[in-house]
């Protein structure tokens, strides 16, 4: 029995976690690139394309009318440095929530996929994992791409737009939690359109495409307490250069929304498909 | 006797007021071929996913490998194979893959689930389909090759619901000449059915479960004896006259169960019985001497037939 002493649940962990997590997520996400193979590849092109077509649009079309633009701290920016590093962390919500709750759906409810995974010696958390590393690093492929138009467009007005690339991973691994937590507690695919209803108004008032500081001071409190909108000053002040400490509290927020994700996340899946 | 791998004991699960599984107990030898044979909704997949830890029970003990599944879950189920009811192989990957993938789930190294997979696809007589996809496979060619995944852990107990439920005739006896060769290997099964013939070819022992409970215990034949007679004389004289035919034919042998469209009469001998139902003047439309299966015991424990 040499294969199961092997196995990957014997590990130093204590009892109850165990249960969970079995620190086997690599095979969870290995099945998902071998199963990318079968995908359909214009449709994760098109996941590239979206915000660069937004970016050529906006940034140049509306860009000349609009002239130079002041960031939430007071820097002018050209119309397309303002909203290049928001449409990147739109990106960046709409790859996580899209692999973490269509996809995830289709394989809670139909493919039965994660029904074949729990009954391995994986637990839940090990799923929940897997599933947000792959669409990290999907994501990851795409912010890369984007950065790097940006910088050919001359977008990038500084060095710490490096650190937009860990920045992105850091909300779309939040995203990704979450988008996993609401899917668990969807039964239907019209329950799954109310997402988009959530998505497509956050996407267009989160100080995309102009400062925050057109709204009033109450409308602003309600945007301000929104995950894109954190997302968006992160990015913003990391290619604009505009770089401070309390840029802090916007990693914390997403620190936060990725602990309580995963709990419900492993949570649900545990009552889902452990019960 | 050595040690059972499975222990259950006043096993019980509900939902809400419904107890799907309703106290009940067994145990399983290593190397036995255990059957739990029953209708449709008698609790026998509910039973096998709890066996499975995967799903937790109500009340009872249950232990697995000496094993509590409450408290080791991962360690159950990393010796565990299963073959669920409804094949949920991973669609998005070829045959071949499915069973390496899954061996991965179980932490088996590289090198050893590349053997494991082509020494299982052999076995499964699915070789020259590695590179299929799922989809394109056959419903029997599906069914072998979530078996062959299910051993790809190499595990000391296989179990399986329903197994060959939605086969045509030809794909059950491939499947069950496979489950025999693994019997045979001394691999512990334990399956759950609703087909007699499936349960008297593959199962040393089984217990009858119907709406939760444990009917009867013991070996197909057994059971026959006990609660069957050798011989069952089938006759059908129409369906609206099955009913009243049968008050005529009380006494001609052990015991009579009318059905809506025959009459069954159990006996020793059934020719004897039926020259006797002829002598009285009784011609039925058809009539059938057969061996008594575990359908007739069902019928005698229950009152009603395995498949309605």
């Amino acid at each position: 029995m040499s294969v199961l002493e092997r196995s990957g649940t014997g590990r130093q962990l204590p009892a109850g976690m165990r249960a969970l997590y079995a620190g086997n997520a690599r095979s969870v996400v290995a099945r998902g690139l071998l199963a990318t193979r079968s995908t359909n590849w214009l449709v994760v092109l098109s996941g590239f394309f979206e915000p660069v077509f937004y970016l050529l649009a906006m940034g140049f079309g509306l860009g000349g009318l609009v002239g130079a633009v002041s960031t939430s701290t007071g820097q002018d920016v050209s119309y397309g440095a303002f909203i290049a590093p928001a449409l990147l962390a739109v990106s960046a919500m709409n790859g996580a929530v899209y692999d973490s709750t269509w996809n995830v759906f289709f394989k809670m409810n139909y493919s039965k996929l994660y029904q074949g995974m729990l009954s391995t010696s994986l637990g839940p958390l090990d799923v929940a994992f897997g599933e947000i590393g792959l669409a990290l690093l999907r994501g990851a492929v795409y912010a890369t791409g984007f950065l790097i138009v940006m910088q050919v467009l001359g977008l990038n007005l500084s060095f710490f737009a490096l650190l937009a690339l860990p920045a992105v991973m850091l909300v779309a691994f939040a995203f990704a939690s979450f988008g996993m937590v609401i899917t668990s507690y969807m039964k239907t695919f019209q329950q799954m359109d109310w997402i988009n209803f959530v998505m497509l108004p956050m996407f267009l008032f989160s100080a995309t495409f102009y400062p925050l500081s057109v709204y009033p001071e109450w409308i602003q409190v309600v945007i301000q307490a929104l995950p894109l909108w954190h997302a968006v000053e992160l990015m913003r002040g990391l290619t604009t250069g505009a770089v401070s400490v309390a840029m802090v509290w916007h990693v914390l927020y997403f620190v936060a929304m990725i602990a309580v994700g995963l709990v419900f996340t492993t949570r649900r899946l545990r009552v889902l498909f452990l019960d | 006797m050595p040690a059972p791998v499975i222990t259950a004991t006043d096993l019980t699960k509900t939902y809400g007021d419904f107890a799907a599984v309703d106290g009940i107990s067994f145990e399983v030898a290593p190397g036995e071929s255990f059957g739990l044979l029953g209708p449709n909704g008698a609790g026998k997949s509910t039973t096998m996913r709890m066996v499975g830890a995967v799903s937790t029970r109500t009340s009872g003990s249950l232990r697995i490998l000496d094993l509590d599944p409450d408290d080791s879950g991962p360690e159950i189920r990393a010796q565990l194979g299963v073959v669920p009811q409804a094949d949920n192989l991973d669609l998005e990957l070829r045959a071949r893959d499915n069973l390496l993938v899954y061996g991965r789930y179980f932490g088996i190294p590289r090198k050893v689930v590349h053997r494991r997979a082509d020494e299982l696809l052999a076995f499964a007589q699915l070789e020259d389909r590695a590179k299929a996809k799922v989809d394109d496979l056959s419903g029997g060619m599906k069914r072998r090759l979530t078996i062959a995944r299910a051993l790809i852990n190499d595990p000391r107990i296989l179990l399986l619901d329903e197994p060959t439920t939605g086969l045509d005739p030809q794909a059950r006896h491939i499947l069950w000449d496979r489950l025999f060769r693994l019997k045979e290997q001394g691999t512990t099964l334990v399956l759950t059915t609703h087909y007699m013939d499936e349960a008297e070819q593959l199962c040393d022992r089984l217990v009858v479960v119907d709406k939760g409970a444990i009917m009867a215990e013991g070996s197909p034949a057994d059971l026959i004896r006990r609660y069957s007679s050798r011989e069952v004389l089938e006759v059908r004289f129409g369906s609206d006259r099955n009913e009243a035919v049968a008050e005529r034919l009380a006494g001609t042998g052990d015991r009579i169960e009318v059905l809506p469209d025959r009459v069954l009469i159990y006996s020793a001998n059934g020719e004897a019985v039926l020259t006797r139902i002829t002598e009285q003047g009784l011609h039925p439309l058809t009539s059938l001497v057969r061996r008594s299966s575990l359908e007739d015991v069902f019928l005698r424990l229950t009152g009603r037939s395995l498949i309605e």
